[in-house]
């Protein structure tokens, strides 16, 4: 269990009284592509919080690759290695397309800001690369040239979706959290997903934690899959244990909205 | 005086006061946007800006004269200490206030304009310091049209700032984690942006511009007041609310704009210069009814 690389161990998260993570243990593989799912409320996007040191946990231990991230701040976290997208896009407005995914790389640019200020020749350099890298991310993500320097709200939602992935994928992650990728895309670009999300795990040898409702494209990509209903990790298992697992299936059918119609 | 000549001379000063203006309204609408602060203290910034700028020039004129290589030199030194302040007055009396209600950090930001000009009004006795220079009176002559050579290195001096402020913006981390803190602090903190430095960059570089434009007044003017933050502070708040506050080069086009309708308003017949600040308040008024997000601000929108 040592060798994951990302592990959480007991986490316990309350607000005033009201426990919304109770001793969550889980983790993600080296390279590992993790689905975490659980019906509404679950509190699946608060442990994606703790995660990222939004939430600091009462309780428990998270470790990356072997560095504790429980008492960071969010800024360190990212630096450590951890990114994330949101379900609701969150891109910089009136920024451009390359300058939202060069502003994902702030954490790893060693010029200060004195430098930045007076122009030094070794902050031009520096400027240049991470140009360089933002393209690299642009271009693998697949969102073309003539896309670059448009104001990044005006892409269009599919393209705006993956101008979010390339910004994570900026910082240079260990691990990428995606919240709902999914949410919004139609069946055409939820396959490009799944073959993008392969090539971040494949390609850049990046982790992938994701949750997502949409239980085909959950069932199709994960190697591993976790199961949260009410603050407590029910179910940890593969695609097939978990379609078979009575605990899960008694959470999702015990569920009444129309997100019930868990696809076994 | 023909028309013409009235105009262009207007112009001129318009250029100087507009210059002014918008290195003062920079700082305000750089601040207002990281952290929606209507920083007040801004303008006594300003003022202290131009007291340590000659203080400086005091200390620096046996070596390098007062010319205005020294006052080049003494307005870097008044914008490094200054920027300093501005960086320590946010970490001691806004940083704690950042989660507080909207109008505890107003009313701090009140305090902190009371603090600095009852400081330099202690320390100079409420006097006018004369701020004492060898700039020339020379200038060119463009047919009737006079020019002083001050006026325009002022003006150069104000819009090189600006350009290098733009470059640093635009073709920067800083800059860029500047305007991204600006619209989203979470999602930089997600990006690995630390907020609270990039906050205190920013108050560094907006109120160094304010202690620029300082020592630039005390040294074209030629003296200095505990009180003359003030007015100017309301008037670049002014100007950034008619460039469209938050706006980087709002706050330039609304300086700018402010110091030419100054001098041109008291040129109207009726309307002598005691009006001026009369008109400047009632362009902010219509500014507000008309157009309430500044000519080049944009409406705060909720997008899914």
């Amino acid at each position: 269990m040592s060798e994951n690389l990302l592990q959480l161990r007991g986490i316990g998260l309350a607000f005033a009284g009201h426990t919304v993570l109770q001793n969550v243990d889980f983790h993600v593989a080296p390279k590992a592509i993790v689905s975490l799912i659980g019906p509404n409320g679950a509190g699946k996007t608060s442990l994606f919080n703790c995660i990222t040191g939004f939430y600091r946990p009462q309780r428990g231990s998270i470790v990356l690759d072997g560095a504790a991230m429980h008492a960071l701040k969010p800024h360190a976290v990212t630096a450590a290695g951890i990114a994330r997208t949101f379900q609701n896009l969150r891109l910089f407005r009136e920024m451009t397309v390359l300058e939202n995914v060069m502003s994902g790389m702030h954490c790893r640019t060693r010029s200060g800001a004195i430098g930045a200020i007076l122009g030094l020749p070794s902050q031009r350099a520096e400027e240049r690369e991470i140009a360089a890298r933002a393209e690299e991310c642009l271009r693998f993500v697949g969102l073309e040239e003539a896309l670059w320097q448009r104001d990044a709200t005006t892409l269009a939602y599919g393209h705006q979706r993956r101008l979010e992935i390339a910004r994570a994928l900026a910082t240079r992650p260990k691990l990428l959290l995606l919240d709902e990728p999914a949410a919004g895309l139609n069946a055409g670009e939820k396959q490009d997903l799944i073959v993008l999300i392969r090539r971040i795990r494949d390609e850049a040898g990046i982790g992938v934690l994701l949750i997502e409702h949409d239980t085909g494209l959950v069932m199709q990509i994960s190697e591993r899959i976790s199961v949260l209903d009410h603050g407590v990790m029910i179910a940890e298992g593969s695609v097939a244990e978990i379609q078979s697992n009575p605990r899960v299936i008694e959470a999702y059918l015990g569920q009444d909205d129309g997100e019930a119609d868990f696809d076994l | 005086m023909s028309l013409s000549v009235i105009i262009a001379h207007q112009l001129v000063n318009g250029l100087v006061l507009g210059s002014f203006y918008a290195l003062v309204a920079l700082g305000y609408t750089m601040i207002f946007g990281v952290i929606k602060l209507l920083n007040f203290a801004h303008g006594d910034l300003y003022m202290v800006g131009g007291f340590v700028g000659f203080l400086a020039l005091s200390a620096i004129s046996g070596v390098v004269g007062s010319g205005w290589g020294g006052i080049f030199l003494a307005m870097l030194l008044s914008m490094i200490g200054v920027g300093c302040l501005g960086v320590l007055i946010e970490r001691i009396a806004y940083h704690p206030m950042l989660h507080a209600p909207r109008l505890s950090i107003l009313i701090t930001a009140l305090a902190v304009s009371l603090v600095l000009q009852n400081a330099v009004l202690a320390l100079t006795g409420g006097q006018y310091t004369a701020f004492h220079t060898d700039l020339g009176f020379g200038g060119i002559h463009l047919g009737p049209i006079f020019i002083s050579y001050n006026q325009m290195v002022l003006v150069a001096t104000a819009a090189g700032l600006m350009v290098a402020l733009e470059f640093f913006v635009t073709h920067t981390q800083y800059g860029r984690a500047m305007r991204a803190v600006a619209i989203d602090h979470d999602m930089c903190r997600l990006m690995g942006i630390d907020v609270s430095a990039i906050i205190g960059v920013t108050f560094f570089v907006g109120t160094a511009l304010a202690a620029a434009a300082g020592t630039m007044a005390g040294a074209y003017y030629g003296s200095l007041w505990y009180f003359m933050g003030f007015l100017i502070g309301l008037k670049a708040f002014t100007a950034a609310v008619i460039g469209g506050i938050g706006s980087i080069p709002g706050a330039m086009l609304g300086g700018l704009i402010l110091g030419l309708l100054e001098s041109f308003g008291t040129q109207i017949p009726g309307i002598g210069s005691a009006w001026k600040d009369v008109f400047a308040f009632a362009v902010l008024i219509l500014v507000l009814v008309l157009k309430p997000t500044g000519l080049l601000g944009k409406s705060e929108q909720e997008r899914m």
